[in-house]
């Protein structure tokens, strides 16, 4: 089984500026990767690239197995982007913006309950979105994402605004992603809470991966092996 | 490097026809040809003013969209066809500017006004103004494959209304006015030299467009070059970054 | 495609009821125009009943610019552009839902404008279903061209300023073959076929460009 994400020398513009100027990443199936880096580094920029949302102005690219300079509209649904915007309609309610977005990915309506109350938003499901905080933003985000359960995890800054409660979500879904091995990329500044959670971390500069070290999850796959869970 | 002198002496040739079937079609038009019975010296405006109508709106237009399709069907895509698409829509405004200019003075000098609401300068303006918001929209700073996809797709959007708005305009013109004169096509006293005339002209305004396009062609193409090499230089710039940051 | 399309016009119907846009901003915006226009051209009774084709479809044309920044504009807040581009859904369904949404409000503001140019300029026609299929058949090309323009320059910061500039000269022919139909039916005249076939034409050929190009479109 191929890498999930497998990127050679990514060039990615905004304007004429490169945010990414010849990145080169792999990414195993069931890695927690957590992305370090200063603001302005292109963490951002590479997430929303493996989301298919930017495309590749050189280099190449493949995430999930689609080649990112050629397909990626078909990547779209298969990934959950978690971005600085929690993306909710202000004038629906918490569940009905949930609802959409699972309807939106042809799932079941019956997951909406589930992830609001995983997040810890059931009490809020019919609020409208213009009424929570921040915080409260961020977790309808997850929620959402839970509930259309993507084959790839991509968060930017996710414990950004959340509590200690919040936090606390936020571990115990890694944890559970790292038990289906589902592949998570997060980018953080806060590196003291995430990084004992996470496989690898590496480190980002000028559009460019700089260094890579072990994070505190152990990385259990030898090289070539595959999953027999 | 070959390829590239093939290229500049075809474009040369191109230009010395255009320039000598022009230089032709003055010395017809102003000294060969009689005037009209009815509208005079003015009517040598014939032979100008519905060539140009004719680059401006199937030529140009039709070029610009055929290369935006091209562009923008996966297979067959090239910046080629969104510089040739770009190309075609600044001459075809050139040209549009100059039929509406030369549809005036026609009108100014046969019926005293400068503007008459003929179908098809009614069509040109509306069809400068869809024009014009295509290169508003090629002025947007943008990722080049962003910028072209946009431009492309507006010269669809473009190019679907031009015959609708061809149609609605000429019926609401012909409810109050019978065929005007100034429609080339229904012009009922070519004959002769000026036959001849019409049709060289025609020959030296697509001529001239071609050689106008060739030459933006390639201003487009070296531009790009241009912002790739730029490119290249703002990436070694963005690397370097690295060794401010690793000290941290 | 039409799954997906009920789904997003659902989505921003509901949206537009609760924030009431429409009912709140863009009628009193059209029927101010209406008594503008009145200013300037009137007080004559039987020169306002002429002209009245014209203001109507005018103010059309210019709600049409609003209800299309509007219909960009929901996925304005806070990232949800990107969402709803990775909520998986087909970007023509997407388009075809966005378009949906705006024709049902331009319908309910062409009703009102035409109730309006009947009491104020005294235009009453004799034979409304000319005017009814008009009316419908525009606000569903009005529909798909303000999603489509709304589209194409939402990625820009010069969405206010470009829209009308692209959008306006693009639906000349409807403002044309709209003004002539209400004309004709103002005065009792034959049936313009031939017009209303103009808008089905051109509603039929921007809706069938929408489906085609809003993969493309998204990904601008």
């Amino acid at each position: 089984m191929g890498p999930v994400v497998d990127l050679h020398h990514a060039v990615v513009l905004a304007g004429r500026y490169p945010v990414l100027a010849g990145l080169d990443l792999q990414v195993q199936s069931g890695e927690i990767l957590l992305l370090e880096g200063e603001n302005g580094s292109g963490k951002t920029s590479l997430l929303r690239l493996l989301a298919g949302l930017l495309p590749l102005s050189d280099g190449s690219g493949s995430v999930l197995g689609f080649d990112l300079s050629k397909d990626r509209a078909s990547l779209h649904r298969c990934v959950g982007l978690i971005g600085h915007g929690a993306g909710l309609y202000d004038q629906l309610s918490v569940a009905e913006n949930v609802t959409f977005q699972v309807r939106a990915a042809h799932g079941d309506s019956a997951r909406v309950a589930s992830a609001l109350e995983r997040v810890g938003l059931s009490a809020k499901a019919d609020l409208p979105a213009w009424k929570l905080s921040a915080g409260q933003r961020r977790r309808c985000s997850l929620a959402i994402t839970i509930a259309r359960a993507p084959e790839l995890w991509l968060m930017d800054e996710p414990e950004a605004g959340l509590d200690e409660a919040g936090r606390r979500i936020l571990i115990s879904l890694l944890d559970e992603l790292a038990s289906l091995s589902i592949p998570v990329l997060l980018s953080s500044h806060d590196l003291a809470t995430l990084r004992p959670h996470v496989h690898r971390s590496v480190k980002l500069a000028g559009g460019i991966t700089i260094s890579t070290q072990p994070g505190g999850r152990p990385w259990l796959k030898a090289e070539g092996a595959t999953d027999v869970s | 490097m070959e390829e590239q002198i093939a290229k500049r002496r075809w474009v040369s040739v191109v230009g010395i026809l255009a320039a000598i079937s022009l230089l032709g079609t003055v010395i017809m038009g102003l000294w060969v040809t009689p005037d009209d019975a009815v509208q005079g010296a003015v009517v040598r405006l014939v032979y100008i003013h519905p060539p140009m109508a004719w680059v401006a709106l199937y030529l140009a237009f039709g070029l610009s969209a055929v290369a935006s399709l091209l562009y923008l069907w996966p297979r067959t895509r090239n910046d080629r066809w969104d510089a040739l698409a770009a190309s075609a829509v600044e001459v075809g405004v050139v040209f549009n500017g100059l039929t509406l200019l030369t549809g005036a003075i026609w009108g100014r000098d046969t019926w005293g006004v400068w503007w008459t609401w003929d179908a098809r300068l009614t069509s040109t303006a509306i069809l400068l103004l869809l024009f014009l918001g295509y290169m508003a929209i090629r002025r947007i700073p943008a990722d080049p494959e962003i910028r072209a996809r946009r431009c492309a797709i507006m010269a669809i959007f473009a190019f679907v209304d031009v015959p609708i708005v061809h149609f609605s305009v000429l019926w609401w013109q012909t409810l109050h006015q019978s065929a005007t004169v100034l429609n080339a096509k229904l012009h009922p006293t070519i004959h002769g030299s000026m036959a001849w005339t019409l049709l060289l002209g025609f020959v030296a305004f697509t001529l001239l467009f071609v050689w106008m396009v060739a030459l933006r062609f390639a201003i487009e193409k070296r531009q790009a070059s241009q912002a790739r090499s730029e490119l290249d230089e703002a990436i070694r710039e963005r690397r370097a970054e690295t060794s401010e940051q690793s000290a941290s | 495609m039409f799954r997906d399309a009920l789904l997003v016009a659902k989505k921003d119907l509901r949206i537009e009821l609760r924030s009431r846009v429409l009912l709140g901003q863009v009628l009193p915006f059209a029927v101010a125009c209406l008594l503008l226009f009145a200013l300037a051209l009137g007080p004559d009774r039987d020169f306002l009943r002429r002209a009245a084709p014209g203001v109507l479809w005018i103010t059309m044309l210019f709600a049409a610019v609003l209800a299309a920044q509007r219909s960009a504009g929901v996925e304005d807040d806070d990232g949800a552009r990107d969402r709803l581009i990775l909520s998986g859904l087909d970007p023509a369904g997407i388009f075809l839902g966005k378009a949906l949404a705006v024709t049902l409000q331009l319908l309910a503001l062409a009703l009102v404008l035409t109730a309006g140019t009947i009491v104020l300029f005294g235009a009453t026609p004799s034979s409304w279903w000319p005017l009814a299929v008009a009316e419908i058949l525009a606000s569903l090309g009005l529909g798909f061209t303000s999603v489509l323009y709304g589209s194409l320059a939402e990625g820009t910061k010069l969405r206010e300023t470009l829209l009308p500039l692209l959008s306006l000269p693009t639906v000349a022919p409807i403002l044309i073959a709209g003004t002539k139909v209400y004309a004709a039916s103002l005065s009792g005249a034959g049936v313009p076929a031939a017009w209303l076939g103009l808008l089905a034409v051109f509603t039929l050929a921007y809706g069938a460009v929408g489906v085609l190009l809003s993969g493309a479109l998204q990904e601008t």
